[in-house]
């Protein structure tokens, strides 16, 4: 979260002002928006719109009605000698009215504004994590984090902050111009062009004024970037600088990084100070222009300027400025939210998994010596086989029966990381890849579940290619416990089943006291329903290794990929994991990272890897024999 | 707080003082304008025959004063960019040179995270608020009495409306604020799980993908999103009752005005120029009131942050230098008499018990044990990184709490077990154990941490450059990289807490012979997880739930200490790290 935030400075968040994104087809990623974000809610558009009409007119009739106010009322009344106020109470009245409907539209339209921004970002977040979920692994590797993360916080949040304000703002800003602009002119074209000219000042001076506040506020930013990255790392080693005493040079770097941006900051920050204040006595001075020259005007009772239109316009001429202010703010806030919408659709637009695979995963008995389907579990697995050619269905078991046929692959098609890799599993062998960091162990097992799919050659499970079945039944039937654990927010329970979503609790223990976590998990405060956050930041490494071993557990899948740890834990819990991770191989096909040496002699079949190539196989009393590289690793001793 | 944050003001008084200064010029002027524009109405246009002078004397004066408002505005402006941007650099610095003060028990108590976001978006947050102030809290409430004093000077009837007007929508907006701030703490709450969501996915997308649980995934995101949905519809509906309320009152005032102001026009107890100016002020005062409630709701949310900085700057570092302190370290002798520590002082359930223990200067000390076994704590007590709770600590011969801290941690190097590199070149990393080393003393200790081979393989050797945080080097390599930096402090006393765990075996041996062969006369406290890294060693201690469990050479242990078989046949008996053994290149 932290990371996040920091991100957020280093943006340099402030709408108002600084360098606008560069986009290069806003047009067309502002229609697909609108059309994102509107398309489900036409009638309520229509509702608004009409809504913020109707609120904008009954507020320029109000403005009108100090004019009539004067002119038709006041003006005659002071005349007469026994005043009668019956019609203007009467007007006052009908004034009420006008003014009840624009506030009740006002109150509509805002309203419906909530149901429709929420509900669009609530499909919004949906439909980004639906689409996200079924994303290649690539994408993952592609693309940091941080940076996914700030898609839903950030850019979102701009989108929220473009449909719930900028947009009913913009119309009801364009309404109001024009509007009042045409009340301005029937009220009198002088004043009107004066105002007009007015506007165009205030307009060309913002456009100077944020021009030159350009350079700071790049300065700002850069600055702002540097001192919160450089803070990021000292503050991740500040251990290490109290341990080497560093302390009084790195408060030396900090001043001068925090010094640089004082000095950015505060240029930059007066610029965006100074042009409120400027706009603001720009439209005074428009403001007395017009009284004066209305002033004038009203003497001179030119093309039936009256006393009372000179207030009405006033108060227009107030009404006039502001929304034009409004629109200036409510454009970069725009074009923030069009640079959000842009990473938005880009990740929406990002190429799901493709599957092709038509062989799933059913349950199936036995009967009469032949393999059926079945409704319930049984215990037993089946791949129902579909044959395109003649509509044709049969039946194979589900054993763990896995050849790689001369495989290669690259995760980029120039640059190949394993070559002509053939390797066979029978159901119920072990098989272990031994290797130094780099020669691509982890590789290969991510082929099997098609986490990536390969270049060139064949991989074969109970005699099926993997192509060919689909990929949620085909990473069913394997099971994996990766290196570094990935637990989730919720309880040990809810994390164990994981692996199986029906599992019942005596399943879930049977899985935990399998797996050797039952010990542990007993002895937490709350024992299963423990809760568990942040990646289970609370357990031990171990502890952490012995649920997913859990989890593993319950899935109870044929085949198994296992990456061990090569982090140190403390003898004790390793002697649990490892027992735990033995149990679990127990029958099963198991494709093991290998770093520890019980492991690797116990396997059936020892396959060396190096530079993506399997240099040398076999099992551990051939290998030695071989004394090659597997030799020089196990002994240390360089052939 | 308050005071605390106040006394960061310093240089930046006379800026801040001035700021609100300049905004309530800025208000006069404005308030001004409507009251000249009254009279151009009156006695300019309402008179017979109109009278020009007027209009035109009133007309300079007004713009006089848009330019004198002008110019407070700009100043405030200019004055409050200093005061504030002055304040956050004030505070900064102050957090960070209290930071550097902190023992590690202090940066354990706000975690690193909790330091990084307390220096940027929690000050960010502060500066905003104090601009804030500066420039509203004193203009918004004075544009209020300004206009509501020249109402009344204007009309007292139609003032005392105004004034209802503005008690009333102050009370409806204040109930709004509350409920709304109420619902979107628990909004922004809900926004966390969210953020958790969408971050373990990412992170953990191949477990998800193994097992096949985006459906499931979905799930619980939809019901996070939903969450939110709910919560935001409740607090948008609360914040959209402002602008119909606002106008509610607006049009009431022009109603009433109306009324009651036409017929005190008709009866000649009022002008219509005044009556132009009170819709005026009307506007001016019900602004600043809607100006008085934002500022509250910024400063009200500002305060989280203000209180974490302000726990930042009060904090006190537990460690500090002694006032007559020791400057040398004689030898490399090191004693624990009765020692005990806790992490924190008031639990009960001590980390290490009754310590004792004597080492000889240049003995080479193996320590071993499993994860809790206090191992960390032990050696960290030496370098006075944490303060014992009970008993003393005696390095040289007197007591760690004598020395001058620099001394002392220049002379017992720590390597951590969660090591740093900091970005920059290698050799600027090695030379964080002496400023002044020259190449040639670099190249000596990277060869005795045996780090000298892997760096001359990088295309620009010594000069290459090391990224945040390490990344461009390997585990093993980073480990190295952090023992020759220690070496160049060239210390009496040299401890390595698990620093060679990712290091092969055979360069793990290495290192330790050369540590033998050059640097007898250093003390070396080795921290291990592997038994072959410590069987060498003069005497070896087995830590075991913070207790001393035996202390002897290899053979000794193996034939008189259980925990030191166990760990010894367990990872003789086909435990060992296999792949390690052949290790990098």
């Amino acid at each position: 979260m932290a990371e996040q935030r920091v991100k957020e400075i280093k943006m340099g968040r402030n709408r108002a002002m600084g360098p606008k994104p560069k986009l290069e087809n806003p047009g067309k990623i502002f229609k697909r928006l609108v059309g994102y974000a509107f398309s489900r809610y036409i009638p309520h558009i229509i509702i608004v719109m009409i809504a913020v009409v109707v609120s904008v007119l009954a507020q320029v009739r109000g403005t009108m009605f100090i004019k009539i106010l004067l002119d038709d009322y006041i003006e005659p009344l002071s005349k007469q000698s026994n005043p009668d106020f019956t019609e203007l109470l009467h007007q006052i009245y009908i004034m009420a009215i006008i003014f009840g409907v624009g506030i009740i539209s006002t109150y509509v339209y805002s309203k419906i504004m909530i149901y429709v921004s929420q509900g669009t970002l609530n499909k919004l977040r949906m439909d980004l994590f639906s689409h996200m979920e079924r994303l290649p692994i690539r994408y993952f590797d592609s693309h940091s984090h941080g940076d996914i993360m700030s898609i839903y916080t950030n850019d979102v949040d701009t989108i929220r902050q473009m449909i719930g304000q900028s947009l009913p703002s913009l119309l009801s800003s364009a309404i109001t111009i024009v509007s009042v602009f045409c009340s301005m002119v029937i009220l009198s074209l002088p004043l009107t062009g004066v105002t007009v000219a007015m506007v165009v000042v205030m307009m060309f001076t913002t456009k100077k004024v944020a021009g030159l506040s350009g350079q700071y506020f790049l300065a700002q930013q850069k600055n702002l970037g540097a001192i919160n990255g450089y803070i990021e790392e000292m503050m991740e080693g500040q251990k290490v600088v109290k341990v080497f005493c560093h302390e009084t040079k790195s408060l030396e770097q900090f001043n001068e990084k925090n010094d640089e941006l004082f000095d950015s900051a505060q240029k930059a920050n007066r610029y965006v100070n100074i042009l409120g204040p400027i706009n603001m006595q720009l439209g005074n001075v428009s403001f007395v222009l017009c009284s004066v020259v209305g002033g004038v005007l009203a003497i001179g009772g030119f093309g039936g300027f009256t006393l009372g239109s000179l207030a009405s316009f006033l108060t227009f001429n107030k009404s006039f400025n502001m929304p034009i202010n409004q629109i200036s703010q409510q454009f970069n806030s725009i074009i923030m939210a069009l640079a959000g919408a842009d990473r938005i659709f880009k990740l929406l637009d990002e190429p799901v998994e493709v599957d092709d695979g038509y062989v799933t995963l059913v349950n199936a008995r036995y009967e009469n010596g032949q393999l059926v389907e079945s409704k319930e579990r049984t215990g037993i697995w089946a791949w129902r086989h579909l044959h395109q050619a003649d509509g044709s269905v049969t039946y194979v078991e589900l054993k763990g029966d896995v050849v790689f046929d001369d495989v290669d692959f690259g995760y980029n098609p120039e640059k190949i990381v394993l070559h002509n890799v053939t390797l066979f599993a029978k159901p119920g062998q072990k098989i272990a890849f031994v290797g130094s960091t780099g020669a691509g162990k982890t590789t290969i097992t991510n082929l099997l579940n098609r986490f990536y799919d390969i270049q060139d050659g064949k991989i074969r499970y109970d005699g099926i290619n993997i192509n060919k079945i689909k990929k949620d039944d085909l990473r069913r039937s394997l099971g994996i416990v990766l290196q570094d654990t990935h637990l989730f927010s919720g309880t040990v329970r809810e994390n164990i089943r994981y692996g199986k979503l029906d599992a019942t609790d005596e399943e879930v223990i049977a899985a935990a006291k399998l797996a050797n976590a039952h010990g542990f998990i007993t002895r937490l405060p709350k024992g299963y329903d423990t809760e568990l956050s942040g990646d289970g930041g609370s357990l031990s490494q171990g502890q952490r290794q012995l649920l997913a071993i859990a989890r593993a557990a319950i899935a109870d899948p044929p085949v198994l990929i296992l990456d061990e740890a090569t982090s140190s834990i403390d003898t004790r819990t390793e002697k649990a994991v490892q027992s735990g991770m033995d149990r679990l191989m127990k029958g099963r096909t198991t494709f093991v990272i290998a770093h520890r040496l019980s492991t690797v002699r116990n396997s059936d079949c020892i396959m060396v890897l190096e530079a993506g190539k399997i240099i040398e196989r076999g099992t551990h009393q051939e290998l030695m024999e071989e004394q090659g590289r597997y030799y020089s690793l196990y002994t240390g001793k360089k052939v | 707080m308050l005071k605390t944050l106040l006394s960061q003001v310093k240089e930046y008084k006379k800026a801040s003082l001035m700021t609100p200064l300049f905004m309530v010029v800025e208000v006069i002027c404005e308030t001004l304008i409507p009251l000249l524009m009254a009279s151009i109405v009156d006695k300019g246009v309402g008179v017979e025959g109109g009278n020009m002078k007027h209009i035109a004397i009133m007309g300079g004066l007004m713009l006089l004063l848009a330019a004198a408002g002008l110019a407070a505005g700009v100043g405030g402006g200019v004055y409050a960019a200093k005061a504030s941007t002055g304040f956050a650099r004030n505070i900064r610095k102050t957090m960070y040179e209290n930071i550097q003060k902190f023992s590690f028990a202090n940066i354990d108590k706000f975690s690193t995270a909790g330091l990084v976001t307390r220096l940027t978006t929690d000050i960010t947050n502060v500066q905003n608020a104090y601009q804030m102030i500066l420039r509203m809290c004193i203009r918004a409430p004075f544009s209020m009495i300004f206009a509501m004093g020249a109402a009344f000077f204007l009309s007292p009837r139609i003032a005392t409306i105004y004034l209802i007007a503005v008690l009333a929508l102050g009370c409806v907006l204040a109930i709004i604020i509350k409920f709304a701030m109420k619902y979107f703490t628990q909004l922004f709450r809900k926004y966390d799980d969210l953020n958790a969501t969408v971050q373990e996915n990412t992170s953990s997308i191949r477990v998800v993908k193994a097992y096949v649980r985006e459906d499931y995934e979905e799930n619980r995101m939809k019901k996070a999103s939903e969450n939110i949905y709910r919560l935001a519809v409740r607090a948008e509906n609360m914040v959209v009752l402002n602008s119909p309320i606002m106008q509610f009152t607006i049009y009431s005032c022009i109603l009433l005005i109306s009324w009651i102001g036409g017929r005190m026009i008709v009866s000649d107890t009022l002008t219509t120029g005044a009556l132009m100016s009170l819709l005026t002020y009307c506007m001016n005062i019900l602004m600043s009131l809607m100006m008085i409630s934002m500022v509250f709701v910024m400063i009200s949310m500002s305060i989280a942050s203000a209180e974490r900085i302000t726990e930042v700057i009060n904090e006190e570092p537990q460690i500090v230098n002694p006032k007559e302190p020791i400057m040398q370290v004689q030898e490399g002798s090191i004693e624990f008499r009765n020692v005990s520590f806790a992490y924190q002082k008031d639990s009960k359930e001590a980390v290490l018990k009754d310590i004792n223990l004597a080492i000889q200067p240049g003995e080479t000390i193996g320590i071993l044990g499993g994860t809790g076994s206090a191992k960390s704590s032990l050696v960290n007590l030496i370098s006075r990184l944490y303060d014992s709770t009970n008993g003393e600590v005696i390095v040289g011969g007197r007591d760690v709490k004598e020395y001058d801290l620099d001394t002392l941690r220049n002379e017992v190097a720590v390597v951590l077990q969660k090591n740093v590199l900091f970005s920059g070149t290698i050799l600027e990393n090695l030379r964080w154990g002496k400023e002044d080393a020259t190449l040639e003393e670099c190249k000596h200790a990277c060869r005795l941490a045996c780090a000298d081979e892997f760096i001359l393989a990088m295309p620009q050797g010594y000069e290459t450059y090391i990224e945040q945080g390490g990344t461009n080097v390997s585990g093993g390599q980073k480990q190295r990289l952090c023992i020759a930096r220690a070496l160049l402090k060239n210390p009496k006393i040299l401890i390595l807490d698990d620093s060679t765990s990712a290091v092969d075996t055979a360069t793990d041996a290495k290192i330790r012979k050369s540590f033998t062969e050059e640097i007898p006369g250093t003390t070396k406290l080795i921290i291990a997880q592997r038994v072959s890294s410590v069987e060498h060693a003069d005497r070896i201690i087995v830590m075991d739930e913070g207790k001393i469990a035996g202390v002897g050479t290899h053979d000794e242990l193996l034939s008189g200490n259980e925990i030191y078989r166990e760990v010894y046949e367990s990872q003789n008996s086909g435990n060992a790290d296999f792949d390690q053994t052949g290790g990098e290149a």
